[in-house]
C-alpha cells in the first residue's frame, strides 16, 4: 500500500502532529500523519481554550511563521479576551476560548485542505532505523512505511496510564487506548526516558448548573483575535463563569485523600506545580479555605461544561459529592469524572535546537514527548519540527529561533539546553527579552523569516509589510506633527495631565502615561491622518506602542544585542569537557552531555556556574 | 588545553636581596624538584607531606648551586589548586638564574605573567573579584591599601554584592509571579515593602561608591598641590615632607619650572605631593606654561597646600589673601591649608598680626623641620578614614565601581518607576538590569573582555 514512502512521516496528529504535518507538507515535503484515531486528530484533550499568557504569544508567533493554529482558533472561537491589558504591552495575551468540536473538525478540514499531506490510520508500534537514522515506521498492522524523516508527538500515549481514584486504566485520553512500543525500542537505542503526569477536571452537564448564583465572566468587549489573515471576529460571545470552593468541599475532598493515587503513592512522577490538582492545591495551601473555579462552555451548542480549577483524580464518587457542594454545582450531573494520567517522557536534553534527536539522525521529538504541557507550547514545537525535517532532508540550513527573537525560541533552547523535570509551561519570565516578544509584533518579528524558507505564503507577507509601512509613517507623523494647548489642553485637563503652555510634537504629548491612542485620535489631525491613510486597528496599537514604549523597547535591544556577543562564541562540536578538571564536576557532566553549541548557551545549563563559564571563556582564548 | 605544565618563576622582586623565593607550579612539580633535591637529612622528598618544609641542596650533577628551604603544596591545597613547590635560595640574581635556568632544562617553563593566578581562578581557588584583589595586594605600598585588598580578597565585598542581589532577586521573582499568574488569584508583591527594600539597596550601593573616593586614594594615594608663590619654600618643604633632595631647590624665584610628584606614606595612608610652579602673573613665557599646570593640578588634586613666605606677608598680605580666595571659591571641593613658612625668621610682633589675619594658617619652618608634623597631622584630617578603621567594606576597583554607579542608577530608575506606578513587566526590564550589574560585581554574568582586563594586570611570578 505505501510503496512509494514519504519524505515526512508525522506520528500523533494533536496540536504538534497537526502542526508538524501542516509545516512539512506547506513546505512541499510529501507527509503522512499517521494517528491511532482519525476522529481524534486536533483534539483539546484539556480545557476548551487556547491563549492566555505567554501562550497567546506563541499562537501569534506560530501564526506568524504560517502555522495552522492561530487560524484554527479565530475559527472555532466562542469567546475572546485580551488578558493584562492593564500592564505594559509585553503582557498582553491574547486568549480564547472555543468550540471543543469545532476546533478538532477545523483541523482536519485544514489538513485535508493541505495538498501534500496523506493520512492513516494505524498506531505506530516501532521505528525502522538503519546506521544510526530513522527510515520510516512500522505499524501495530505489520506494515513498514519508507520516510526521509519522522516526527514523533505522541503525546501522553506513550505507555499512558490513567487513574481514577484506586482504578487504573491503560489509555493515552479518556476512552482511548495507549500506544506502545515505542518507548521500549527508543530506550534500547540508549534513549533515557522518564514518567510524567497532568491531569484534567470533570465534564459536566450545563443545564444541571444554577449559573444565577455564578459570576459572569463575559469576554472582551471589542474581541480582536489571533490570525495576522484575514479571519473571522466574533460578534456573538458565550459567557464563562466563576464561582469558588468552600471549606466543606475541602473536607469532602480530604475524605478521599487515603483513596488518591496522588497521595498513595501510586502516582509516582512529577505533575506541573503551577497547574494542581485541587487536592494538591487543597494539601499544599492548607490555610486557604477557598479557590477559584471556572466554569468555561465547551462549545456554541453543546451543554457540555468544562471545570476549570477542580483537576482531580479523587475516586468519582468523592469527586461528584464535593462539586456538589460547590455554590451553583448542587443538582450537578457528571459527564465523565476527573482523571490523571501517567505516560513517558524523553528529557529533552537529547534534542538539537531542531528538534532532532543527537542519537537518531532524522528523528524529530515535538510536545508532551518533550515533557512540555499545553496545546501551544505542543504546536510550535510540532511546527517547528516538521519545518526542520523538511529542511533537513532537502539538505537546506536549519531553522532556529533566537531567544530574542521568538517564545518559540526561547522554548526550544530552554528544553535541550536544562531539560525539564516536571512538565514544561511557558512564562513570560523566562523570556529575558519579554519586551521585544510581544503579541502585537510576532508578524513583523517572524514572518519575513517564514517567508523565507518558503513556509509563509506571499499574501501574510505583504499584509506584514503593509502594517509595518503603515506603522512607521503613522510613528513619524506622530513625531513631525505639532499639537497647540488649545487643541490638547481640555484632553489633558480630562486625564488630570499637567497643561502644556506651548506648541510641541504629538510624541511627547503621546508619552505621556495616562494618554492612550484613543485620546490622540480625538484630535482632527490624527483622526484625519488615521482616515485618509485607511489605518486598520493593528496599526494603530503597533504605532501606540512604539511611541509609548519606545524607551523601554530600546533598552531591551541593547541588553539583547550583548547577549549576541555570547551567543556569538562558539564551542567546537564533540568537545570534550572532562578534560578541564578546572569545571566543577556537575558542570562537566552535564555540559559533556549537552554539548552546548555557544557559550551562551553553556551559561544556561543548569549546575554550570559563572566561573565555570569563566574558564570556559580563558579556556576558549577570550 | 587547560595547560598543566610546570612552570616557574620568581616570586620576589628581581635584583639582590638577602633571599629569594622561587616559585614552581603545576603537574609532578614535586617529583621534578626531588630530582634536583638533596636533603640534609637523606629525606626523600616526593614521599612528604603537603605544607612542610625542607632544607637542603639544588644540585646539578654533581655541583650544588644553593643551599635552600624548599616547601611543598601538594594540590589542591595550594596556591594554584596544582602541586607548588617554593625553592627558598639566596637573593644573589646569580644563584636565582642558576636555578631557574636548571628547572627550564628540565621540564619547566617560564611562567606568563599572572599565570600563577589564573590557574589558581581556572581551579576555583579564587573568583574573580578575588582575583583582582590579589593584584592590588601585589601593588599595595601602604598600610591601608594593603588591608583593603585583603579584606577584599577574603571575599568580604562581592558577599555584600551577593546577599543584595538574592533580596532583589527575591524580589523580582515575586515581580514576575504577578505576571505570570495575574488571572489566578496570587499576592502580589507588596509595593510598599519593595520601596524599602530599593531604598536600602540605594543605601548600601551609594556607601560603596562614596568608599570609591576613598579607596581609590589609599590605592593611588591622595594628591596634594603645594602652591604658593615662587621662592616661598615650596621646595623645601616638600624635600622636608619627602626628606630627600628631590625638588629642585634655589635662591631664584620661579626655579621650580616644572611639576614633580613623588608619595610618601603618612600614618600608613600614600600621599602624592604634587610641586607646582606658583601661580604669579608672569611675562615669561616658560613660567606662564608651568602656571598653567599649576591649575591643572590643583582642579585633580584632594589637598591644596597654599604656601606662603611668612616674612614677606606684611607687606603683600592684602593680595595673598585675595589669591587664597580665589582658589577657595574656584575649587570648593578641595581641602586647602594655609602654610606659612620660613616662621623662625618673625619678630613674635610680626608673629601675632599673622595670626590675627589668617587665624587658620600652619606656622612652620620647613628649613628647620620645625611644624612638620603639624602639617602631616592635618593632611590625615582630610582623610576620611573611619570606614578603614571600622574594617567597613571599601571599593577600589574602577570596574567594580562603575558596575555600582550602573547598577544604582537602575535602582533609581526601579524606584521612579514604582513612584509613577508603572506595570511591573517594565520594572523589571530595570530590576534585571540592576541584576546584570550585581553580577559583573560577583561575577555571576561572565563577560569576556572582563578576564583579558583582570589577567593582563598581574605581574610574572603571582
Amino acid at each position: 500500500m505505501f510503496t512509494d514512502g514519504y519524505d515526512v512521516i508525522v506520528v500523533g496528529g494533536g496540536h504538534a502532529g497537526a502542526e508538524a504535518a501542516a509545516a512539512a507538507a506547506n513546505m512541499g515535503s510529501r507527509t503522512l500523519l499517521v494517528t491511532m484515531n482519525l476522529q481524534t486528530i486536533g483534539q483539546m484533550s484539556c480545557n476548551p481554550a487556547m491563549g492566555g499568557i505567554a501562550k497567546g504569544q506563541i499562537v501569534r508567533e506560530i501564526d506568524a511563521l504560517g502555522g495552522y493554529s492561530g487560524i484554527i482558533t479565530d475559527r472555532s472561537a466562542i469567546q475572546f479576551k485580551m488578558l493584562n491589558k492593564s500592564k505594559g504591552p509585553a503582557m498582553w495575551s491574547p486568549r480564547a476560548q472555543n468550540d471543543r468540536m469545532r476546533f478538532a473538525e477545523e483541523w482536519r478540514l485544514a489538513l485535508e485542505g493541505t495538498p501534500n499531506c496523506d493520512f492513516y490510520q494505524d498506531m505506530v508500534k516501532s521505528l525502522l532505523v538503519g546506521n544510526g537514522r530513522v527510515i520510516g515506521v512500522r505499524t501495530s498492522l505489520g506494515l513498514d512505511i519508507k520516510a526521509k524523516a519522522v516526527v514523533l508527538t505522541n503525546g501522553t500515549f506513550l505507555n499512558g496510564l490513567i487513574h481514577i481514584g484506586e482504578k487504573q486504566l491503560g489509555g493515552g485520553r479518556a476512552g482511548e487506548k495507549a500506544s506502545t512500543g515505542i518507548t521500549e525500542q527508543l530506550v534500547d537505542f540508549g534513549f533515557d526516558s522518564g514518567r510524567m503526569k497532568t491531569g484534567t477536571p470533570p465534564r459536566v452537564d450545563g443545564r444541571s448548573l444554577n449559573y444565577e448564583v455564578m459570576i459572569p465572566q463575559p469576554g472582551d468587549e471589542r474581541p480582536e483575535k489571533f490570525s495576522y489573515l484575514q479571519t473571522p471576529v466574533l460578534s456573538n460571545q458565550r459567557d464563562c463563569h466563576m464561582t469558588h470552593t468552600t471549606k466543606l468541599v475541602h473536607d469532602l475532598l480530604r475524605e478521599g485523600f487515603d483513596r488518591s493515587p496522588m497521595f498513595n503513592g501510586r502516582i509516582k512522577s512529577i505533575g506541573p506545580r503551577y497547574c494542581p490538582s485541587i487536592e494538591d492545591k487543597i494539601h499544599r495551601f492548607a490555610d486557604k479555605d477557598s479557590h477559584q473555579i471556572f466554569v468555561e462552555p465547551e462549545g456554541w451548542n453543546t451543554v457540555e461544561v468544562y471545570v476549570n480549577g477542580f483537576s482531580t483524580s479523587l475516586p468519582e464518587d468523592v469527586q461528584y459529592k464535593a462539586l456538589k457542594s460547590v455554590k451553583g454545582f448542587e443538582n450537578v450531573k457528571f459527564f465523565r469524572p476527573g482523571y490523571a494520567i501517567e505516560y513517558d517522557y524523553f528529557p529533552p536534553t537529547q534534542l538539537k535546537h531542531t528538534l532532532e534527536t543527537k542519537l537518531v539522525e532524522n528523528l524529530y521529538f515535538a510536545g508532551q514527548i518533550n515533557g512540555t504541557t499545553g496545546y501551544e507550547e505542543a504546536a510550535s514545537q510540532g511546527l517547528m519540527a516538521g519545518i526542520n525535517a523538511h529542511l533537513k532532508i532537502n539538505e537546506e540550513e536549519p531553522f532556529i529561533l533566537q531567544r530574542d527573537e521568538a517564545y518559540i525560541g526561547v522554548l526550544i533552547d530552554d528544553l535541550i539546553t536544562k531539560g525539564t523535570e516536571e512538565p514544561y509551561r511557558m512564562f513570560t519570565s523566562r523570556a529575558e527579552y519579554r519586551t521585544l516578544l510581544r503579541q502585537d509584533n510576532a508578524d513583523l518579528r517572524l514572518t519575513p523569516k517564514g517567508y523565507a524558507i518558503g513556509l509563509a505564503k506571499e499574501e501574510r507577507l505583504k499584509r506584514m509589510e503593509e502594517k509595518q509601512r503603515k506603522s512607521d509613517a503613522f510613528v513619524n507623523f506622530f513625531r513631525e506633527t505639532s499639537v497647540r494647548p488649545e487643541e490638547i489642553n481640555p484632553i489633558l485637563a480630562d486625564l488630570d495631565s499637567s497643561l502644556v503652555k506651548q506648541s510641541d510634537k504629538m510624541f511627547k504629548v503621546f508619552s505621556r502615561p495616562k494618554v492612550t491612542i484613543d485620546h490622540m485620535l480625538q484630535l482632527e489631525t490624527v483622526s484625519g491622518f488615521v482616515e485618509d491613510n485607511e489605518l486598520g486597528r493593528d496599526v494603530l496599537e503597533q504605532a501606540e506602542i512604539q511611541v509609548k514604549y519606545s524607551g523601554y523597547i530600546e533598552k531591551e535591544k541593547n541588553n539583547a544585542d550583548k547577549l549576541q556577543r555570547l551567543e556569538g562564541i562558539k564551542i567546537p562540536e564533540n568537545f570534550d569537557y572532562s578534560k578541564l578538571k578546572s569545571l566543577s564536576f556537575e558542570a562537566r557532566e552535564k555540559l559533556n552531555a549537552i554539548q552546548p553549541v555557544t557559550i551562551a548557551q553553556a551559561s544556561r545549563v543548569s549546575g554550570v556556574n559563572p566561573s565555570d563559564i569563566s574558564v570556559l571563556l580563558v579556556y576558549l582564548g577570550r | 588545553m587547560l595547560s598543566t605544565e610546570p612552570i616557574i618563576a620568581l616570586a620576589t622582586p628581581s635584583g639582590t636581596g638577602a633571599i629569594a623565593v622561587i616559585r614552581i607550579s603545576g603537574k609532578g612539580v614535586i617529583a621534578v624538584v626531588a630530582h634536583f633535591f638533596r636533603s640534609v637529612r637523606g629525606k626523600r622528598l616526593s614521599q612528604q607531606k603537603s605544607h612542610t618544609v625542607h632544607l637542603g641542596h639544588i644540585v646539578d650533577g654533581a655541583r650544588i648551586v644553593d643551599e635552600v628551604l624548599v616547601s611543598l603544596f601538594k594540590g589542591p591545597h595550594s596556591y594554584t589548586g596544582e602541586d607548588v613547590v617554593e625553592i627558598s635560595c639566596h637573593g644573589s640574581p646569580y644563584i636565582q638564574q642558576q636555578i631557574i635556568q636548571l628547572f627550564l632544562r628540565n621540564g619547566c617553563r617560564s611562567a606568563d605573567a599572572g599565570e600563577f593566578t589564573l590557574r589558581a581562578f581556572l581551579n576555583g581557588k579564587l573568583d574573580l573579584s578575588q582575583a583582582e584583589a590579589v593584584a592590588d595586594l601585589i601593588a599595595s605600598d601602604n598600610e591601608a591599601s594593603h588591608q583593603i585588598a585583603m579584606q577584599q580578597m577574603r571575599g568580604g565585598f562581592s558577599d555584600e554584592i551577593k546577599r543584595l542581589r538574592e533580596e532583589l532577586l527575591n524580589f523580582a521573582s515575586l515581580i514576575e509571579l504577578e505576571l505570570d499568574f495575574s488571572e489566578e488569584d496570587v499576592v502580589f508583591a507588596d509595593r510598599e515593602q519593595f520601596k524599602s527594600l530599593l531604598t536600602k539597596i540605594q543605601n548600601v550601593l551609594k556607601r560603596l561608591i562614596d568608599s570609591f573616593s576613598v579607596g581609590n586614594v589609599i590605592k593611588n594615594g591622595i594628591p596634594v598641590a603645594i602652591v604658593g608663590e615662587p621662592n616661598v619654600g615650596k621646595s623645601t618643604l616638600l624635600n622636608a615632607l619627602l626628606n630627600e633632595d628631590r625638588a629642585l631647590v634655589s635662591e631664584i624665584a620661579g626655579t621650580t619650572r616644572d611639576t614633580i610628584e613623588d608619595e610618601i606614606s603618612i600614618g600608613g595612608i600614600g600621599f602624592r605631593f604634587i610641586d607646582t610652579a606658583g601661580i604669579r602673573d608672569t611675562e615669561d613665557v616658560v613660567e606662564g606654561m608651568g602656571i598653567r599646570r599649576t591649575f591643572e593640578k590643583i582642579e585633580k588634586a584632594q589637598v591644596v597646600v597654599y604656601l606662603i613666605d611668612a616674612t614677606g606677608f606684611k607687606e603683600n598680605g592684602a593680595s595673598l589673601k585675595i589669591e587664597i580666595e580665589k582658589i577657595r571659591n574656584k575649587y570648593p571641593q578641595t581641602h586647602l591649608v594655609v602654610v606659612a613658612n620660613k616662621m623662625d625668621a618673625l619678630s613674635s610682633e610680626e608673629t601675632n598680626h599673622l595670626r590675627e589675619q589668617l587665624p587658620n594658617a600652619l606656622l612652620l619652618a620647613a628649613k628647620k623641620g620645625t611644624g612638620v608634623e603639624d602639617l602631616q597631622e592635618k593632611l590625615l584630617e582630610f582623610v576620611n578614614t573611619g570606614a578603614l578603621r571600622n574594617n567597613e567594606t571599601i571599593v577600589t576597583n574602577a570596574r567594580h565601581y562603575d558596575a555600582l554607579l550602573k547598577a544604582v542608577e537602575e535602582v533609581e530608575k526601579v524606584q521612579s518607576g514604582l513612584a509613577e506606578g508603572v506595570s511591573g513587566d517594565l520594572l523589571a526590564i530595570d530590576i534585571r538590569q540592576a541584576l546584570y550589574h550585581f553580577g559583573e560585581i560577583t561575577g555571576e554574568i561572565s563577560s569576556d573582555d572582563l578576564l583579558g582586563n583582570i589577567f593582563a594586570n598581574f605581574c610574572i611570578g603571582k
